[in-house]
């Protein structure tokens, strides 16, 4: 960790409009639930719809994308990673610092808005809250290790990272079977399964699995992305 | 005494190749790197900071390869070329953000002394978004001077600056090359190199054309043939007076020349061999004739074409 790499990454991701969709999200999140927990349809197939479907599934990747991109891709954009990179600093310093930034604005704009939600439609029954909450901590963290590399990778990272979350996580991972087993959010719902009530949670993946997959994902994340990172070429104006 | 060495280098993007075999010394005092748009100087400014790698061929600090070498930093300031640089911040937060990501010992009096040498603590409290082009520059700089590397290296560093700032930046470079720092900045106008730069290198279309001081670089540049037109009085009997001298190589009398202003109804395009001979001998033969000159104007003092002929040389 870097204290100073991280104070710019944070008022660079916060102090800028993006904040504003980034709020917006969790806000609408909260309406949603709400609205929901004032209804009179079945309350445990409406929290699996909103924390699962509407948080884990869309919210968390959303997030993750917004942030994980957003702590470097565009700095890479314009060019101002120059005065980060021009310095004898360890790469992989620059990007865990990037990332735990990163992690951190998804488990407060993503995480926390997930487990205040469970609450307002499922109260603390089953564990329910908890354990979406905790899914959506380890996916985003998965998520933002993700999307941090692709913003170093490709100068595309949004689209590329949008492309991801909606054919490959809610499009594939829904559907085909064997594609769950390499789906960040599927790795979230496992750990919701673990920590939720027994018969409440379905997850197709296993713990072990999941966890396993979810560490090897953020770590051989990060390590491409500081290995990319210290190989950043400048394209010239020519 | 920190050198940067460029040994064969030649580095190309797909099939382009922007830097063709170069070899050049880098060493202490100013040196300007002269060359038209496009020509590579960033390419090889890239390389020389470290934020690309040679396609073939070796740049080296001291030595020591500064391709994926964090530790050349210590020693090498970069003021890229690019504006952008963090506009939410102030000017002394960037600097002071510079310092710490240098690890300084105390970062707080290495910005105030940074930003204290590009006289920028004016406006340091505002936010360099709202600077203009020769403020940022100026903070980039100081950014860049932040940890007093041996070698500061600035892209472009006079595009956009007023005359005023322009001089300011002279000195202040100036300052450090009488240091003993190695300073290289790159420009595209031979006469802001020729003011500043002990020492010139010239590349054109990613070869290394010249090298040498001011002078050297000035002779080959004013030691070629100029193409003039001149539009006179009487065309043809000043031709006939000017082709007696061995100034000239030749004369072509162009009578649909289109006159400038309509003023004359031809034009004179005269291709002069001895520069300094010429300019004397063409007022003088017009006054000694009785023909008086309407237009004089040189006809490829575009600074592609002196380099072209440099490269053709």
């Amino acid at each position: 960790m870097n204290t100073t790499v991280a104070r710019l990454t944070a008022r660079g991701l916060f102090g800028r409009r993006r904040v504003l969709i980034l709020l917006a999200v969790p806000v609408l999140l909260l309406v949603i639930s709400v609205i929901a927990r004032n209804s009179d349809l079945d309350k445990l197939e409406l929290a699996h719809s909103i924390l699962g479907n509407l948080a884990l599934g869309t919210l968390v990747p959303i997030t993750g994308l917004i942030v994980g991109t957003g702590v470097i891709a565009t700095e890479i954009e314009d060019g101002s990673i120059v005065y980060l990179l021009a310095k004898p600093l360890p790469r992989w310093q620059i990007v865990t610092t990037k990332l735990a930034v990163a992690i951190g604005a998804t488990w407060l704009l993503a995480a926390l808005p997930t487990y205040v939600a469970g609450l307002i439609v499922y109260g603390t029954a089953d564990n329910l809250a908890l354990g979406y909450a905790l899914g959506t901590v380890v996916a985003g963290t998965a998520y933002s290790a993700l999307f941090l590399l692709l913003g170093v990778v490709t100068r595309h990272a949004v689209i590329a990272g949008l492309a991801y979350a909606l054919i490959w996580e809610s499009l594939i991972g829904n559907y085909v079977e064997g594609a769950r087993t390499l789906s960040v959010q599927q790795w979230g719902l496992s750990v919701t399964q673990a920590i939720a009530a027994d018969g409440t949670v379905t997850a197709p993946v296993g713990l072990t699995t999941a966890v396993w997959l979810l560490i090897v994902a953020a770590v051989g994340a990060t390590a491409l992305a500081s290995v990319k990172l210290s190989g950043l070429t400048l394209n010239g104006e020519e | 005494m920190a050198v940067i060495t460029i040994d064969k280098v030649s580095r190309w993007f797909g099939n382009v190749v922007a830097v063709n075999d170069v070899t050049m010394t880098i060493g202490p005092g100013i040196t300007g790197l002269l060359g038209p748009n496009g020509a590579g100087k960033s390419t090889l400014i890239h390389m020389m900071s470290g934020f690309l790698a040679p396609s073939s061929g070796a740049v080296t600090l001291d030595g020591v390869p500064i391709w994926r070498n964090q530790q050349v930093y210590r020693q090498i300031g970069l003021v890229p070329e690019k504006e952008s640089m963090y506009d939410y911040l102030t000017g002394w937060e960037f600097v002071l953000a510079n310092a710490e990501l240098h690890g300084l010992a105390d970062p707080g009096a290495a910005a105030r002394r940074a930003l204290a040498l590009v006289e920028m603590e004016y406006a340091q409290e505002r936010q360099t978004g709202t600077y203009s082009k020769g403020m940022k520059q100026r903070v980039k700089m100081a950014s860049a001077l932040v940890h007093d590397p041996a070698v500061l290296l600035l892209d472009e560093p006079f595009n956009g600056m007023d005359p005023r700032q322009r001089l300011q930046l002279m000195e202040l470079l100036r300052r450090f090359g009488a240091d003993g720092r190695t300073v290289l900045f790159s420009s595209h106008i031979l006469e802001e190199v020729e003011q500043l730069a002990r020492h010139i290198e010239v590349v054109v279309a990613g070869r290394h054309a010249a090298s040498g001081d001011f002078r050297e670089i000035r002779r080959l540049m004013t030691d070629r043939p100029h193409r003039y037109l001149v539009r006179s009085s009487d065309d043809r009997r000043l031709a006939s007076a000017l082709i007696a001298d061995g100034s000239t190589a030749g004369i072509e009398l162009d009578a649909k020349a289109l006159p400038e202003g309509g003023s004359a109804a031809g034009a004179l395009r005269i291709e002069a061999i001895d520069f300094q001979r010429f300019t004397t001998l063409l007022p003088k033969v017009a006054r000694e004739a009785g023909i008086r000159l309407y237009t004089v104007s040189p006809a490829d003092e575009s600074l592609e074409s002196v380099f072209s002929y440099l490269v053709s040389s």
